[in-house]
């Protein structure tokens, strides 16, 4: 759907800072979140997990659990089928091991009792006879011919030959003749990186409760970012209908990308459908580290070549991510994403996709993409450092623009990086001083944002209100945002309109709140709707005036005639036209489902300023601004909130936080105190600006938001680290023992 | 007249080339002849394309129209976070 | 294990309960007395989001047994409003979005007003470290650290 060129639209609501819907139920502690609700008979559930790292299951036991007192119900994998189709069974297998466990933390057994203490109990009597098999956690390790071989038989035919069978997919992109481009380079960087895998720390544990009665009808409650696609996990594992499971969301404590899949809810089910009666799962925090989705872990590879004067001639990456025991897609979107920044005349990616014995990666904000622009960013600040020039305007030198052929293939239509690195110019914070120990980095990030299935329910109420029903979570505040824009395209305040998140049975598929999609999809699909409404309530003016449907315009919350020709009649206002509604032919309402396409992508800059300590290493972020591209604003509180939140999970992730494995596979660090996300004394104020530089493909150009954020603080901690302390780390996260490391090498 | 570029692990399974010249009039119509035309193709249509339409990617929608002159560009299936 | 009987007074009602003699205070509020406003976000005391007050004093509900609440005052995010009338801390935090998903927001509105009513105008770091042990993973603290500031401020002037 595209801009409206044709009027140089002053907004009136969109923009503003209204009150969230939520608001007051989330500051009483009224909002029911993924475990807190109950239903009558109720049976607590609890999962048993692997203490291995990699094992085969000779035999599980589940006698002694089954005869405790107050167990209604045992299930191992053979209480579920084997799908057919692939994708669903590792969703299955990841849920409920089937023949091996494939890491520390992998389900292999549930129960439900009548209560937490019972269940718990009954886990200890399960018992389970493993014949323990080699593991593998590192990605270069998993690589090797020799590794330790995860799943067999998973490698896709574009995978070259001598490497392991966890090598699962091969991809490569790019264009140009490298060799010609490095031949005009004055100077070539070639460096090698590691990321750490780090987790989405969303505070709300995974829960759910299931009942699934003997005829296959279910409800599930869950905290997900997407009930639909919920749903058609869990009919599919389950082998029941669409239609029978209604899946409701509950209010969503943080997600990130981590829940956009199942872990639990397929067991609740099947617990409930073999106990009959409901059951509730909650994961304890420990549960959440060891068996949902971290971002995967990564090795790299960096060459880029440069004149004295800033060009890239050249510019050549190649990555390696580790996704866990389940093959993933991850490194594609890194692979396309590195060098998307940048104008290249020559330039290639190629990525690996590997299996570990590690728990299987799932989404997190802007899946991919920030590692590979860690590393690329990263180098092209060395670069800048050894040819002593301007790290932005060498950035500016360089950037994509309209019209730019991309490093993944596309050309660029309008994009805001110029826009936003001439902001991040023209800020105090550029030039502002710095003290000894102290250093200044910038990096330039990126992601493709995406549309999707979406439809959009819009009812007008015949007291002159708005009703409308969607199909996304509101992880952010888009209830308020898809108001505003139902409140602007039909001219009535904000608070006239109330948006609700609709369970599976109240509307047709919607896509999973991810790929930064809503406030862009959810957002047109109700200007849509509010469209096909006005285009309703014009009729009915028409009909009550006793002329020509065509003759009637909306402006200004009101049906007026287009003209002079076409009548002399007061405006009618929409609560006029909605009290007469069912005089004028029934109730009126506006619905648009739409796969939404031309999201726009996203483009951010971010400012860092920090100071080690140099007797131990720590890093202190003094200043941080953050400079995006939003398209347009709608609420622009939740764009800042997006904004600062995605930075400083960046920045945990660049400073602190890591998966840490043990020699024996085992997961060392599964809790808050040692996975260490940043508090709030760590931090300063994140400060913010906003460019709105219109998506052609948005009525009101809006573009997300919500996942280029968290992409520019790897590079921009370790570029700004690396000039306060002299020396450069190529290793996240940069703890203090390995920057303390780094200074003493240095002398 | 349409020329569909495709990423560089692809070219190996269409015959080394990097841009495939096909009468196609939509998405779907792409899809169709790529895999008529280079069998080996194929596993990866079926695990997920999407496609880049003058700059603006779309990810599944089969009649999107080609325009004469527009830059086809075949990516990988995205998901996001 | 056998329960025990518990009398406790929780945002100024007096309640009484049974509770297992290894229940935590948390367990007790949400699952026995329904004030499922108390959020879980670790159990290990390292998030914050299950904070109360306990005669007064800030603790994490999940650190502390059930049994201890008996004669004591317990302050939750269900007590901060007077009816219908939000405190200022709970206004502040929505005209100023300092919450997103809105699961740690229980925990820090207690944690704030607990310093409020010590210190009625902390200074920027004095609420980033008294807040440094409620864990917020979608705002990055910008906007909580406002809203509290702005809400002090209001409290001050009233």
């Amino acid at each position: 759907m595209a801009f409206d060129q044709n009027s140089k639209r002053i907004f009136k609501v969109v923009g503003s800072r209204p009150p969230r819907p939520d608001g007051v139920e989330k500051v009483t502690g009224r909002a029911l979140y993924g475990a807190d609700m109950t239903a009558p008979g109720m049976l607590s559930g609890a999962i048993l997990r692997s203490p291995h790292a990699h094992a085969r299951i000779v035999s599980i036991d589940t006698s002694a659990a089954e005869a405790l007192q107050g167990v209604k119900a045992v299930v191992t994998s053979a209480d579920f089928g084997v799908p057919d189709d692939e994708f669903l069974r590792d969703v299955q297998d990841n849920c409920m091991a089937r023949g091996k466990v494939l890491y520390h933390g992998h389900a292999l057994g549930a129960v439900a009792a009548t209560s937490a203490a019972v269940a718990k109990q009954a886990l200890a009597l399960i018992v389970v006879d493993y014949e323990i098999l080699p593991h593998v956690t590192d990605v270069d390790a998993a690589m090797r011919p020799d590794a330790p071989v995860v799943q067999e038989g998973r490698s896709l035919e574009n995978v070259g030959p001598g490497l392991s069978q966890n090598v699962t997919s091969y991809c490569e992109f790019g264009h140009g003749d490298l060799d010609a481009g490095f031949d005009q380079a004055d100077l070539i960087i070639s460096r090698s990186f590691k990321t750490a895998a780090t987790h989405q720390g969303y505070i709300e544990p995974h829960a759910c409760l299931a009942s699934l009665s003997a005829d296959g009808r279910g409800d599930l409650w869950c905290c997900t970012q997407g009930q639909f696609f919920v749903r058609t996990l869990c009919a599919g594992i389950l082998g029941i209908e669409a239609s029978q499971l209604r899946v409701t969301a509950s209010e969503i404590g943080g997600g990130f990308g981590g829940k956009t899949t199942v872990f639990i809810e397929p067991v609740a089910l099947t617990l409930a459908r073999k106990s009959g009666r409901p059951v509730k799962i909650v994961m304890s925090r420990e549960e959440v580290f060891k068996a949902t989705g971290p971002t995967v872990s990564s090795s790299m590879d960096i060459k880029i070549g440069m004149t004295r004067e800033g060009r890239i001639t050249a510019a050549q990456a190649q990555l390696r991510y580790q996704g866990g025991a389940f093959p993933c897609g991850t490194v594609e979107m890194g692979a396309q994403a590195a060098f998307a920044a940048y104008d290249l005349a020559a330039v290639q990616t190629q990525g690996w996709n590997v299996l570990t014995n590690r728990p299987k990666e799932a989404a997190y904000r802007a899946p991919g993409a920030p590692m590979a622009i860690y590393a690329v960013e990263s180098v092209v600040d060395e670069l800048c450092q050894q040819l002593a020039l301007d790290p932005l305007a060498v950035r500016l030198m360089n950037a994509a623009q309209k019209g730019t052929l991309s490093s993944y293939g596309p050309t660029f239509d309008d994009i805001g990086l110029r826009a936003t690195l001439e902001a991040a110019q023209a800020h105090p914070h550029y030039s502002a001083p710095l003290r000894p120990n102290q250093g200044r980095g910038l990096s330039c990030g990126f992601w493709f944002n995406f549309g999707g299935n979406t439809c959009v329910s819009l009812n007008i109420n015949t007291d002159g209100t708005v009703g409308i029903t969607e199909g996304n979570p509101d992880i952010g505040g888009s209830r308020a945002s898809i108001s505003l824009m139902a409140a602007e395209e039909l001219g009535i305040p904000y608070d006239k309109v109330r948006t609700i998140v609709a369970d599976t049975s109240s509307l047709g598929y919607n896509d999973v709140t991810d790929g930064s999609r809503v406030t862009f999809s959810v957002g047109l699909a109700t200007i849509e709707a509010a469209r096909s409404a006005i285009k309703v309530m014009c009729g009915r003016a028409a009909r009550i005036w006793g002329i020509e449907e065509d003759a009637v315009i909306w402006e200004d919350g009101c049906a007026k005639p287009a003209g002079p020709n076409a009548g002399a009649f007061p405006p009618m206002s929409l609560a006029e036209i909605a009290a007469v509604s069912a005089n004028t032919g029934g109730p009126i309402a506006g619905h648009f489902e739409v796969n939404a396409d031309g999201a726009g992508v996203s483009f951010g800059v971010h400012l860092a300023d920090v100071e080690v300590d140099p007797e131990t290493g720590a890093t202190k972020v003094l200043r941080y601004t953050v400079f995006q591209d939003a398209g347009k604003a709608v609420h622009p509180d939740y764009v800042e909130g997006q904004m600062q939140g995605g930075a400083v999970q960046g920045i945990g992730w660049a400073l602190n936080e890591e998966y840490i494995y043990g020699a024996d596979g085992r997961l060392q660090n599964a809790g808050f105190l040692d996975y260490r996300t940043p508090v709030a004394s760590d931090l300063p104020n994140i400060d913010t600006v906003i460019l709105e530089i219109p998506n052609p493909g948005h009525p009101y150009g809006v573009r997300g938001v919500g996942e280029t954020p968290i992409v520019p603080p790897l590079a921009a901690l370790s570029n700004a680290v690396s000039r306060a302390i002299g020396v450069r780390l190529n290793e996240l996260p940069m703890s203090p023992p390995k920057v303390l490391g780094a200074i003493m090498q240095r002398g | 007249m349409v020329r569909v570029k495709i990423w560089g692990s692809l070219r190996p399974l269409a015959d080394g080339q990097s841009e495939i010249e096909l009468e196609a009039r939509t998405f779907k119509e792409v899809l169709d002849q790529l895999g008529a035309r280079y069998p080996a193709l194929r596993p990866q249509i079926k695990r997920g394309v999407s496609m880049a339409l003058n700059g603006r990617i779309y990810r599944e929608a089969w009649f999107t129209k080609i325009p004469p002159e527009s830059e086809v560009v075949l990516m990988p299936y995205m998901a996001g976070g | 294990m056998k329960t025990i009987q518990i009398s406790t007074t929780v945002n100024g009602d007096a309640l009484e309960t049974l509770c297992a003699p290894d229940e935590t205070l948390l367990d007790v509020l949400r699952n026995r007395l329904g004030l499922t406003g108390v959020k879980e976000g670790c159990g290990t005391g390292d998030c914050g989001a299950c904070s109360v007050t306990l005669d007064g004093r800030l603790v994490c509900s999940c650190l502390v047994l059930g049994v201890e609440a008996d004669g004591a005052h317990i302050g939750t995010v269900e007590g901060l409003a007077d009816h219908d009338h939000l405190h200022p801390l709970q206004r502040h935090f929505i005209d100023g979005a300092a919450l997103q998903c809105g699961i740690c927001t229980p925990g820090i509105l207690v944690a704030a007003k607990a310093l409020l009513d010590r210190n009625p105008d902390p200074s920027e770091s004095e609420i980033r470290y008294w807040l440094a042990g409620n864990l917020c993973r979608c705002t990055g603290y910008d906007k909580i650290i406002k809203a509290v500031q702005s809400a002090a401020a209001e409290m001050r002037s009233a």
